[in-house]
Formats: structure tokens, C-alpha cells, sequence
């Protein structure tokens, strides 16, 4: 069944396009990665689908979600869906609670909106959400704010807001870049732990394939405003036949085996005002003809299952085994 | 809070002591009350006479103390002029001025902050640049010329209100035009950056995808995180109550402290410029504790800081 269903959703900012076309389907209890760099349009997809975004962001495309349309259904749309069906946290988590309200009453609210809950019954649940995403001593830290919880906390707080509403969907933007290590594998483990009780869909974001490995299903790799490759987890972990996705794999360190030099992708992200003309990770790909400069590949469904823009893939038969990726 | 309080009182008293002593020297320091009083030509005898008997002659410390005495006596002498216990002079005023400046407070709390909200939540908009241009005008006009403006046109010109003086109602509207004008644009400018801050935070984008809605969001989430700056825009205001009027009571002729002040200080008469600047100290040092605590009531981060400060 699909839950969500985002049809050449196009983000342009003050006139300046910044998402070319997404097409990405989420169907019921899957977890999807949605990978890239920083700008590469992974966290504006899901902030245009909820209506996030700042009012100067115009957006086009459908993105439907039980029966609506939420790019044009405007603001009672969106708050139904917010938070009841899809909810979403975000990167950074100690700036993204209110700082001036308590966090039980932030969790009271989600609860009150979504499930009628009030009062008592509010305060029991909000209790039992903290206790269930794992901050100790819960029924007294409801009324305490949210400066007096670390960041892995914080996050705790916010994947308890988040779960208040039910949601079939959560969007998780980067949860776990803002925090050290440790606190990310615990986080990591606390999604995919809620996510298998729950049974709820999850959207991963991130720039951390070793994260993205660890949790997801199906990964979708962005670069510059558009989706590049698209596959199963295995098949992908496994052969990354993008330049660029093999890029990004080639410039993780390794733990096991022999020392090897990182091979980083030269240059850097096309600036949104003025992007090549044809395959935008052409400038910074060796694998680049003259094509690839004129012409933009389409993203295309491939005989292994995946989907892949490109002219010149990475020959499956080079791949090696990359199991070390897998945290 | 306790604690908190006291900490506060304490450097409150204390901040009163300091603006007391700098006014004694400085009063000592800006010329003879004796001559001013008496006049130049006066004879020697008659201003060595004076002297003595407000105790011009003593040294300069035996005076400070009994100042200081006085002060923590609340008794501040009788005037130089009219021979009245000088802090009664000053209370009775007091009345006069609040009736012009607590109305022109709620002018400026009542139309500054829904203007600048309303601005920040319409951005870009005609209405936002209209607040932003008449902000900037109401601000920039010194309240002098706002005031000389204000009666060429309604009381000259048009006739509508008198010029000066505190028979009725009607004397006071344009003293409290004048004064707020200045304080509305401040707010209204003051209240829209706070919140176009606030409304760029995540923690809205949070809210928002909670499924609050856009009215919640802005009453219960965005405002409360706005309003520490505006608090202390008030804060400052509330302070100037009593001392506010100066200019205004003057070009109006309002018997209020401002005018009294005037009077005072060009007739060098200490015990009442003595307790008039004691009121006023009294007046914003007690604002600012106000504003403090609100502080604390208002973001529990700044109550953590100043519990444990």
C-alpha cells in the first residue's frame, strides 16, 4: 500500500529551482534513505511536502497522501496531515523544542491534537511516551524544559512528540548528525526499535551512509535538485553504479582490511543559479563524455530493479563487496 | 526566586545610593545656591547669613552625612524657596505627571506591539512598510518639535484642543499624543524584529509539523519567545514614569515633576532637586527589578542564570 505518493514536486526559491522533479513513492512500514550533501535538495523535498517552508519557496507537483493532494490543498490539509499522519524531527534537536515551554506540555499538545487527549490523561500518556523512548524518571522530567535535557534527549523528546500523532509516516531529517557518536547509534537503534512496534513508515535523511545502511530499505541518492539512483539497500550497498553514489562510498573510511587512500569527489555542489547545462555531477565526474555535458540523463528503471540516471554507469563487474559499510 | 529577589533588592538599594552620592557632588559642583538664590549683588553679610543656615559652611563630608541620613530618613529638607518639607513638594506632583504619562504607556503598549505583530506576521507587505516608515518617523521627531507640531495644528490651527495648561481632559490629549508617539514607534519596531526572529526558529517549523495550527503557533509559540524584548523596551519605559515629561510639562505648562525639576535646578535648590532625583532613581531602579523578575517568569533559561548568578 503506498502511503505517500510525490509526483514532479519542483521547489524554486525567488525563481531559482532548487528541486527539478521529484518522483518518489513511500509505501506502508518501509524505511527509505534519501541521501546526498548538503544542499542537495534531500531535507526541501519533505519540508515542500508539509508545507515547511519559507512563503518565498514556490512549489508545484502533487504529493498525496489519504486522498489529498498536499501541495494544493492548503493550510487545513496540511495541518490534519502534520503530525497525525506524517510526522517529522529534525537536525538540530535542543533548537527545535520551544525553549520557553515545558517539554510534557510540547508532547500534551501533539496529544491534544491528534488524539483528543487532555488534562490527565494527556500528562499519563506524555509519561509513557517518555518512558517509551527511553529519558528515566519520565513523570518527573515532564516538567522540566527543554535546557535541562542534553541533545541525544532533546531527540528522545522529539521522536516522543513525533510518535503522540500515531503517525503512519515519520520524516526523520538528520536526526543524528547534531550529536556525538555514541548518541547517534543509540538514537539510530531507538528509531529502528520504535519503527518495528509501531510499524510505521520512515523517511531517512541523511548524508551518513554507514546511518542510512544501518536503517533503511531503499535508498534514493540526490545530487543537485534531482534523484540520481535508486535501489534496494543489498543491491545498492553492494553496486553503486552512479558516479556519484560510488563517490560518496569511496570517500568513507573503511574499519576492516588494509589501509586505503579516501578517494574524495573533486569540486564541489553546482551552485542552484547556475547549473550545467547537461548531467549536473558531470564537471566533477571522470567517467564524463561530451554527452553527459549537453544532454541530462533521465532516471530510468534499470533490469536489476534499480533506477539510475546516467550515460556511463559504473560496470557492475568492477563492484566489490562493501559489507564494511553495514555499522 | 527567593534568593533571587533579594540579590536583586539589595543591588537595587545600593544602585539608589550610588546615583544619590553623584548627585550630592555634582550639585556641590554647579555653583552657589546662596548667590543664585540671593543674586549677585547681594550683600556679603546676607549670603554668609544664608549659608550658615543651610549649613553651606560645614565641611563637605559632615554635609554628605547628613544627606545620607537624610536619605535613609526619607527626609530631605525643606525647599530653599518656599520653606515646605521638600519630598512633599515632589509627591504632590506626582499625580500630574502619572495622568500624563500612564495614559501615554497604554497608548504605547496598546498600539505599539499589535502594530510591529502584525507587520512581522504580514512581511514585505504595504501595511509592514507603513508600520516601518511611521515607526521611524514617530521615533526620530524629538518630542519638542513633535509637541510644537502638534500645537500649530490642533490647538492654533484647527482649535480642537487647548495648548497648555490642566483644566479638563481635554489639556491632557495633546501632552499624551506627544509623549507616546515616540514609544509606539519603538515598540512597533521592537516587537516585529523580536518576532520575525522568533518565527524564523525551528522550533516553529516544529510546532508546525506537530499540526499546530498557524494561529496557535503564533499566540502560544511565537509570542512568548518574543515578548523578553519587549519586556524590556517596557521595562525602560516604566522606569521613565515619573521622569519622562520634562519637555512635555514644559511646552504644555503642566504642573507636573519635570516642570518642578526645572525650576529647581535653575534655582539651585538643592533639597528639592535632591529628592526629585531620588524618586526617579527610586522609580527605574524598581523597573528594572520589575523587568528582572519578568525575566524569570517569562524564559526558564534566564531564571537558571540568575538563580545561579
Amino acid at each position: 500500500m503506498t502511503l505517500v505518493r510525490i509526483r514532479d514536486l519542483r521547489v524554486a526559491f525567488d525563481g531559482v529551482p532548487v528541486l527539478h522533479g521529484i518522483n518518489l513513492d513511500i509505501s506502508a512500514g518501509e524505511t527509505v534513505g534519501l541521501v546526498g550533501e548538503s544542499g542537495c535538495g534531500k531535507s526541501v523535498t519533505w519540508l515542500a511536502a508539509l508545507g515547511l517552508l519559507p512563503a518565498k519557496a514556490r512549489i508545484t507537483g502533487t504529493v498525496e497522501t489519504a486522498g489529498s493532494d498536499l501541495v494544493s490543498g492548503g493550510r487545513s490539509v496540511l495541518e490534519t496531515i502534520r503530525g497525525g499522519r506524517i510526522a517529522m524531527i529534525f537536525q538540530d534537536p535542543s533548537s527545535a523544542l520551544n525553549p520557553v515551554r515545558r517539554v510534557g506540555q510540547q508532547i500534551a499538545e501533539a496529544l491534544r491534537l491528534h488524539r483528543g487527549l487532555r488534562g490527565a490523561a494527556a500528562r499519563a500518556e506524555a509519561i509513557s511516551l517518555l518512558d517509551r523512548v527511553g529519558i528515566p524518571d519520565a513523570a518527573r522530567r515532564l516538567d522540566l524544559y527543554p535546557h535541562e535535557f542534553s541533545g541525544g534527549q532533546c531527540q528522545r523528546v522529539m521522536i516522543a512528540m513525533a510518535l503522540a500523532g500515531q503517525p503512519d509516516l515519520l520524516i526523520a531529517d538528520e536526526p543524528t548528525t547534531a550529536l556525538d557518536a555514541t548518541i547517534q547509534a543509540q538514537i539510530l537503534a531507538l528509531l529502528t526499535e520504535v519503527q518495528r512496534e509501531t510499524g510505521m513508515a520512515m523517511v531517512f535523511i541523511s548524508h551518513d551512509l554507514g546511518a542510512v545502511g544501518a536503517v533503511c530499505d531503499r535508498v534514493a541518492v540526490m545530487y543537485a535538485g534531482r534523484i540520481v539512483e535508486e535501489a534496494r539497500r543489498e543491491p545498492l550497498f553492494a553496486a553503486p553504479r552512479h558516479p556519484y553514489t560510488r563517490g560518496l562510498f569511496d570517500a568513507i573510511p573503511r574499519l576492516d582490511g588494509p589501509r586505503s587512500r579516501l578517494v574524495p569527489i573533486p569540486g564541489t555542489v553546482p551552485d542552484p543559479k547556475n547549473t550545467p547545462a547537461g548531467c549536473a555531477f558531470s564537471p566533477r565526474c571522470a567517467r564524463a563524455t561530451s554527452l553527459c555535458a549537453s544532454e541530462r540523463p533521465t532516471l530510468l528503471p534499470q533490469s536489476d530493479g534499480r533506477a539510475l540516471a546516467c550515460f556511463h554507469p559504473v560496470p557492475a563487474a568492477t563492484l566489490v563487496s562493501r559489507e564494511g559499510v553495514f555499522a | 526566586m527567593i534568593s533571587f529577589v533579594l540579590i536583586r533588592l539589595l543591588r537595587a538599594v545600593l544602585t539608589v545610593l550610588l546615583v544619590m552620592t553623584f548627585a550630592f557632588f555634582v550639585l556641590r559642583l554647579s555653583g552657589d545656591p546662596a548667590l543664585i538664590m540671593l543674586g549677585p549683588d547681594a550683600p556679603t553679610e546676607a549670603v554668609a547669613a544664608f549659608r550658615a543656615a543651610w549649613g553651606l559652611d560645614d565641611p563637605l563630608w559632615r554635609q554628605y552625612l547628613s544627606y545620607l541620613h537624610g536619605i535613609v530618613t526619607l527626609d530631605f529638607g525643606v525647599s530653599m524657596r518656599d520653606r515646605s518639607p521638600a519630598l512633599d513638594l515632589v509627591l504632590e506632583r506626582i499625580p500630574a505627571t502619572l495622568a500624563l504619562t500612564i495614559p501615554a504607556l497604554i497608548l504605547k503598549v496598546a498600539i505599539g506591539i499589535p502594530a510591529g505583530v502584525y507587520a512581522a506576521l504580514h512581511r514585505q507587505s504595504i501595511a509592514d512598510r507603513g508600520v516601518i516608515l511611521l515607526s521611524v518617523m514617530g521615533f526620530t521627531l524629538p518630542s519638542f518639535v513633535l509637541g510644537l507640531l502638534l500645537v500649530l495644528v490642533f490647538a492654533v490651527q484647527l482649535g480642537w484642543f487647548p495648548s497648555g495648561g490642566q483644566d479638563s481632559w481635554r489639556h491632557a490629549v495633546l501632552p499624551v499624543l506627544t509623549l507616546s508617539i515616540g514609544g509606539i514607534g519603538i515598540l512597533a519596531r521592537f516587537s516585529r524584529s523580536a518576532m520575525i526572529e522568533v518565527l524564523g526558529q525551528p522550533y516553529i517549523r516544529t510546532a508546525l509539523a506537530k499540526g499546530v495550527s498557524w494561529r496557535d503557533v503564533v499566540w502560544k509559540h511565537a509570542l512568548p519567545n518574543a515578548s523578553v524584548p519587549i519586556v524590556t523596551i517596557i521595562g525602560f519605559m516604566i522606569g521613565s514614569l515619573v521622569a519622562g515629561a520634562v519637555v512635555v510639562e514644559s511646552i504644555f505648562s503642566w504642573p507636573g515633576v519635570g516642570r518642578l525639576l526645572i525650576v529647581s535646578v535653575a534655582n539651585r535648590d538643592l533639597a528639592v532637586v535632591q529628592a526629585i532625583l531620588m524618586v526617579i532613581a527610586a522609580t527605574m531602579v524598581l523597573a528594572n527589578l520589575c523587568v528582572d523578575i519578568a525575566y524569570g517568569l517569562l524564559d526558564p533559561r534566564l531564571r537558571a542564570r540568575t538563580t545561579a548568578a
